[in-house]
């Protein structure tokens, strides 16, 4: 940009519990809903994919998503994501 | 002689290694995951080990020097369901967890199958890829079958036939007893005779809807099967013509895992366990029931084994005996695993403090 500034991007932050294969400091992401941010994150980190999808690319069903902290619970793939939102994919809590 | 005792645990996958008659701890792998099954090689080279991860999924992990590296690999997944109707999309099907790895015969010495839920997956190239069986799949009395004990149906058994190997045998819980004698283009139901005791008075004998908790086929006599259903066991001997309830079994007739003699068809052992909703050793002691004549009379082994208080289960893949015979393992759902060295008529502890087993086998 003429001004040179750089438009903000999505960060994303994976639980560490996905530490064997997700990056291990949070990464920024282009998109403008979470489909389109994790589609940019898998692109680079390909190994996450099927650890946050299933096999229909659903959102898995015990994984939480959080974005600039919110739980999104429905539609949570055609959530808006705005230029420097924090999305945060978590494991949903359960026993052990 | 089997030198490795694979042991799969809600809390990773442990290897013991024999050490004359003995059994010592080899090595952990997993630690923390839960480990739903494992397939060794006969030379304990090549190691599949599946894990059912609660939040992320199932997975799969191979080895091929033994267990000292690991690669994880693509596990099966169902084919993407493209429709715009969001009910539609919900309902599609999701691979939850891997109940069964089988090698799918020795002239294809890189393929094997995979059991899940429910659907049969095939890879031809040591499970770098896998493909949905679609002929089982799109069966029509595939519809009819529905999870016993888990949400979805599990395909849980697959019994390679050591005679010809695209003959192959699968049994689902609830979905009875299915074969294909074309190496899975085409199959048919293989469940005359079984008995759901739980169902409508009408629908009892129907042979789709049956809770099959084990099936085994004799490798010696391959005419014979054995299955250790919810409410009974049923043996057939016409080579899945049709099933007879064997109803001579002491103790109890509910109970998970069968294994037969490598060298006997006549020869199996149970574990029994108190049905269905409590689920633990009658009265508090746990047994094996071993028959030597194919069901007519049966022995119940209690030495080495807890006689009081005793809540330990056995799973379905959690007995397994060696191509020998003599040798046996149990796992229990409390973190017990056993050993026998004389057909069950005497047990060792080696543990009791594992996690939940879901499965032991030799190789």
């Amino acid at each position: 940009m003429s001004s040179g500034t750089i438009a903000p991007m999505p960060t994303v932050h994976f639980t560490s519990h996905l530490r064997h294969v997700a990056p291990p400091e949070p990464v920024t992401a282009a998109g403008a809903t979470v489909a389109e941010v994790l589609a940019d994150v898998f692109a680079r980190h390909p190994a996450i994919r099927g650890y946050v999808l299933d096999d229909q690319d659903r959102i898995r069903v015990h994984i939480a998503v959080f974005v600039d902290g919110l739980h999104v619970r429905r539609d949570i793939l055609a959530a808006p994501v705005a230029p420097g939102s924090e999305v945060y994919i978590l494991q949903a809590l359960s026993g052990g | 002689m089997a030198d490795r005792l694979y042991v799969s645990t809600r809390k990773g996958l442990l290897i013991y290694a024999r050490d004359g008659q003995e059994w010592r701890h080899h090595a952990t792998h997993f630690l923390g995951s839960p480990v739903s099954i494992v397939l060794p090689s006969a030379d304990n080279q090549t190691i599949f080990c599946a894990l059912n991860l609660g939040h992320f999924g199932a997975k799969l992990h191979r080895s091929t020097d033994g267990g000292a590296t690991w690669t994880e690999l693509e596990p099966p997944k169902y084919p993407k369901v493209e429709t715009d109707d969001a009910a539609e999309k919900q309902k599609a099907p999701a691979v939850a967890q891997l109940w069964a790895l089988a090698w799918a015969g020795p002239d294809k010495p890189n393929a094997l199958w995979a059991g899940t839920t429910p659907g049969l997956f095939y890879s031809p190239d040591l499970g770098a890829t896998w493909q949905l069986n679609e002929a089982l799949w799109n069966m029509p009395e595939r519809q009819r079958w529905f999870g016993g004990g888990t949400v979805d149906p599990a395909l849980h058994a697959i019994c390679v036939d050591p005679r010809n190997s695209s003959r192959v045998v699968v049994a689902v819980s609830c979905g009875g007893v299915t074969v294909t004698e074309d190496g899975g283009t085409s199959w048919r139901v293989a469940g005359q005779g079984l008995r759901a005791e739980f169902m409508p008075p009408d629908q009892q004998f129907d042979p789709v809807i049956q809770d099959v908790h084990m099936l085994a086929q004799s490798p010696s006599h391959p005419h014979i099967w054995w299955v250790q259903h919810h409410n009974g066991i049923f043996v057939c001997k016409n080579d899945l013509q049709s099933w007879d309830e064997v109803t001579t079994a002491p103790i109890s007739h509910f109970g998970f895992p069968v294994a037969v003699h490598p060298k006997d068809g006549h020869t199996a052992w149970f574990v029994p366990a108190k049905k269905d909703e409590d689920r633990y050793p009658v009265d508090g002691k746990m047994v094996v029931n071993r028959t030597k004549d194919g069901g007519k009379t049966f022995e119940t082994f209690r030495k080495g084994l807890p006689q009081e208080n005793c809540f330990d289960l056995v799973y379905r893949h959690g007995l397994a005996v060696d191509e020998t015979g003599d040798h046996l393992a149990m796992g229990s759902t409390t973190g017990g695993l056993w050993t026998s060295a004389n057909g069950g008529e005497a047990w060792s502890l080696l543990t009791a403090h594992l996690a939940p087993i879901y499965a032991v086998r030799f190789s």
